[in-house]
């Protein structure tokens, strides 16, 4: 049985489609990515998943059990850590913890066992007795994380777990999610707009866009099954008219895409590329400002799959910021 | 419906409202400086008014009255005299407000008391403060009469006394304003703790965490009502002891006394913060309760008779005291301060307020919505 089943998922405001009939499935202890930038559509979609908003049309499954017809048992069977911290600031780290519990109907002998357990799982056993008003956001993440698991269920939802957490925290989170799997024998489910977290962390990766879904694939799939596997970028001055359509001919290039100045190649062997582009230069006396080259990233997979730069999208302060904390 | 999880709702609200005493401090603070200045203000008897004393008349009877007005001055004191020579100086004073009132004995005055020929002393007063003219008038009517009875043989009969036969004794207004101290206490703990706090935190997130849980809408609104009535009847009892110390309210030793009172604080809690959670239940604004804060304590609290019996009121104000929880509170702890001890003065308030309570947590429960 696949630990979450999602069929045609559709969701509406008014006339506007945030979630646009996905489907998916997240096999049992497989760390899954939802991949997208603001808007995507990504917390609506686990807000679905975690019975907090019913769906336009679609149905789902978490655990087994209809997320419409039986929230309940949906309810019991995963954690979830949404996207705005959660945690109560005027309660202490273990209040937040074993009231949570309480609300699952953990026994009290085992909330007393799991409370210390958890806490040094997620690294924060010297703050047991702190108001979380006192942590930083990192700590309150992590503090989040271990409350999802004081009912131990066995999927976990994290709503970009690590937005707004530095360089560090973010590998110290990605450790956990990665140790808690192995040792829980979790299935997590997770979104994030960090490339670098999808490629590290998850089995397989949904890109999203528009409240569509783009592609599926584990992030080295992804990234092979677009054309090329190096991306040359290059500026040039003073490129002639039909300078696109020459650069396609070099050799091993597979497509060309000019893009704010600069031109990016795929190419199946990025220095042969470079090579056969010096000489084109010369030969018709065109100036190479800039060039690089690197192999294919899931940033080039994301821009091969929407047509649009993630992290343009993430830089473009096209959605408000309180739409960050929906 | 499961109790754990109602308790652990509850445990949480109550840990927080026990970390910070801010909330108890400020539910405290507002009553208790409103019943003090509110109960000092308006429950003293007017003293020292400045009264003009015009002589037109010059002869033994206008210094009988003067000497008479000064010893009102020496015993309770109402007004202090201030002699003037002419009566137009004396109603400019009183125009301009020197003066609040002037007294004028007409240059016939001795001469009509000599014969019985319906003597007459003249007010002249600032009719805008209806307050102060009416405590003149009395005492000068109280004063009139004495001066009458020895110096004049009445040809009539005596007249039929009215006996004035009190219930209770003299109630200072402190005294009758504690009860209404003591709702506003329970109110604004409803306010803050149920209405702001409970709007604060769903729009900081932190009802999504709970959201996620198998918690019943159903649950999650007694667990907070039950909180928030348990806040208010620990601020509500605080008042009353507190306050009942300031006003010299006796007899609140009485352990019986006190279990009725703290009976009707808890049903009454209940009442305020069930009404608050319904007002709020749909509203997501952290603005919104801040505003409608002023209102509605207007709209509950002077309806209630709580500074002022509600017989003074027009129609429409009565209307509203009929289903303001306010109203059936202050009756209800009114006659367990200043009244009496037993279920009999108090069971037809306790049965209407628990009454409203059901129905706004029945009606609170129907308009939760369980999710986002
Ligand atoms: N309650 C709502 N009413 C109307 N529109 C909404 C609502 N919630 C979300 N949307 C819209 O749906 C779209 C998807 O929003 P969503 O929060 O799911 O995006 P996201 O992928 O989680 O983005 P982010 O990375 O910023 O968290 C956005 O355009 C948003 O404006
Ligand atoms: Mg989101």
């Amino acid at each position: 049985m696949s630990a979450v089943e999602v069929d045609h998922l559709t969701k509406q405001f008014g006339d506007f489609t945030a979630v646009d009939a996905i489907s998916f499935t997240v096999a049992q202890n497989e760390i899954f990515g939802l991949l997208g930038p603001n808007g995507a559509g990504k917390t609506t979609l686990i807000r679905m998943l975690t019975t907090l908003t019913p769906p336009t049309s679609g149905t789902a499954h978490v655990a087994g059990c209809d997320i419409v017809r039986e929230p309940n048992r949906v309810r019991e069977s995963m954690g979830v850590i949404p996207q705005a911290l959660t945690s109560d600031p005027e309660l202490t780290a273990e209040e937040n913890l074993s009231i949570h519990a309480k609300l699952y109907g953990v026994p009290a002998a085992e909330r007393e066992a799991l409370v210390p357990e958890l806490m040094a799982a997620v690294g924060l056993e010297k703050f047991r007795w702190a108001l979380v008003r006192t942590f930083s956001g990192g700590m309150r993440r992590r503090l989040e994380i271990a409350r999802g698991l004081m009912h131990s269920p066995k999927i976990l939802f994290l709503d970009e777990p690590t937005s707004g957490l530095d360089p560090v925290s973010r590998s110290n989170v990605w450790e956990m999610i990665e140790r808690l799997r192995r040792e829980k024998n979790l299935t997590i489910l997770l979104t994030t707009h960090y490339m670098d977290e999808a490629d590290k962390l998850c089995d397989r990766i949904a890109i999203v866009d528009h409240g569509r879904l783009k592609a599926l694939d584990t992030p080295s799939r992804l990234k092979a099954s677009i054309p090329g596997n190096d991306v040359v970028e290059a500026e040039f001055d003073r490129a002639p008219a039909d300078w696109t359509a020459e650069l396609a001919r070099l050799e091993g290039v597979r497509s060309v895409q000019p893009r704010d100045g600069s031109i990016r190649l795929s190419s199946a062997e990025g220095p042969r590329t470079i090579a056969a582009l010096v000489e084109l230069v010369r030969a018709r006396g065109v100036t190479l400002r800039r060039v690089s080259v690197a192999s294919t990233t899931l940033d080039d997979v994301f821009l091969h799959f929407t047509g649009r730069d993630l992290r343009d999208e993430l830089g473009e302060g096209r959605y408000s910021v309180g739409h960050l904390y929906r | 419906m499961k109790l754990y999880r109602i308790s652990a709702l509850f445990e949480r609200d109550m840990r927080k409202f026990f970390r910070s005493p801010t909330l108890m401090m400020v539910s405290m603070i507002f009553p208790l400086v409103q019943l003090i200045v509110l109960g000092y203000a308006f429950g003293g008897k007017i003293r020292g008014v400045r009264v003009a004393f015009v002589d037109n008349d010059h002869g033994a009877e206008a210094v009988r009255v003067r000497a008479m007005l000064d010893a009102v001055r020496t015993g309770p004191g109402v007004i202090r005299l201030v002699d003037y020579s002419t009566l137009p100086a004396a109603v400019r004073d009183l125009k301009i407000g020197l003066v609040r009132g002037v007294i004028l004995a007409p240059y016939d005055f001795s001469y009509r008391v000599e014969h019985q020929d319906n003597p007459r002393l003249v007010l002249v007063e600032d009719n805008t403060d209806r307050t102060i003219s009416g405590a003149l008038e009395s005492t000068l009517q109280t004063m009139v009469q004495q001066f009458d009875v020895p110096a004049v043989t009445s040809p009539l009969p005596a007249q039929t006394q009215l006996d004035v036969v009190e219930v209770y004794p003299y109630i200072e207004y402190i005294k009758y304003l504690l009860p209404g101290s003591i709702a506003m206490a329970m109110f604004v703990v409803a306010m803050i703790g149920g209405g702001i706090t409970f709007i604060d935190d769903k729009s900081r997130g932190l009802h999504e965490g709970y959201l996620v849980t198998p918690i019943e809408g159903a649950e999650l609104v007694l667990g907070l009502n039950l909180a928030g009535a348990i806040k208010g009847l620990m601020a509500g009892m605080v008042i009353t002891v507190v306050g009942g110390l300031i006003a010299g309210v006796s007899g609140l030793a009485n352990p019986l006394r006190l279990a009725y009172l703290a009976l009707v604080c808890a049903v009454a809690a209940l009442t305020m913060i069930s009404l608050m959670f319904v007002t709020m239940v749909r509203v997501d604004d952290p603005m919104v309760p801040r505003a409608v804060f002023g209102v509605l304590n207007t709209l509950l609290f002077f309806p209630s008779g709580a500074i002022y019996p509600i017989q003074g009121f027009p129609k429409w104000m009565q209307a509203i005291a009929v289903v303001d929880p306010f109203y059936y509170t202050v009756h209800a702890l009114r006659y367990l301060l200043l009244k009496g001890v037993g279920i009999a003065g108090i069971y037809h308030d306790l049965l209407v307020l628990a009454g409203m309570s059901a129905g706004f947590l029945a009606l609170g429960i129907g308009l939760f919505k369980r999710q986002l």
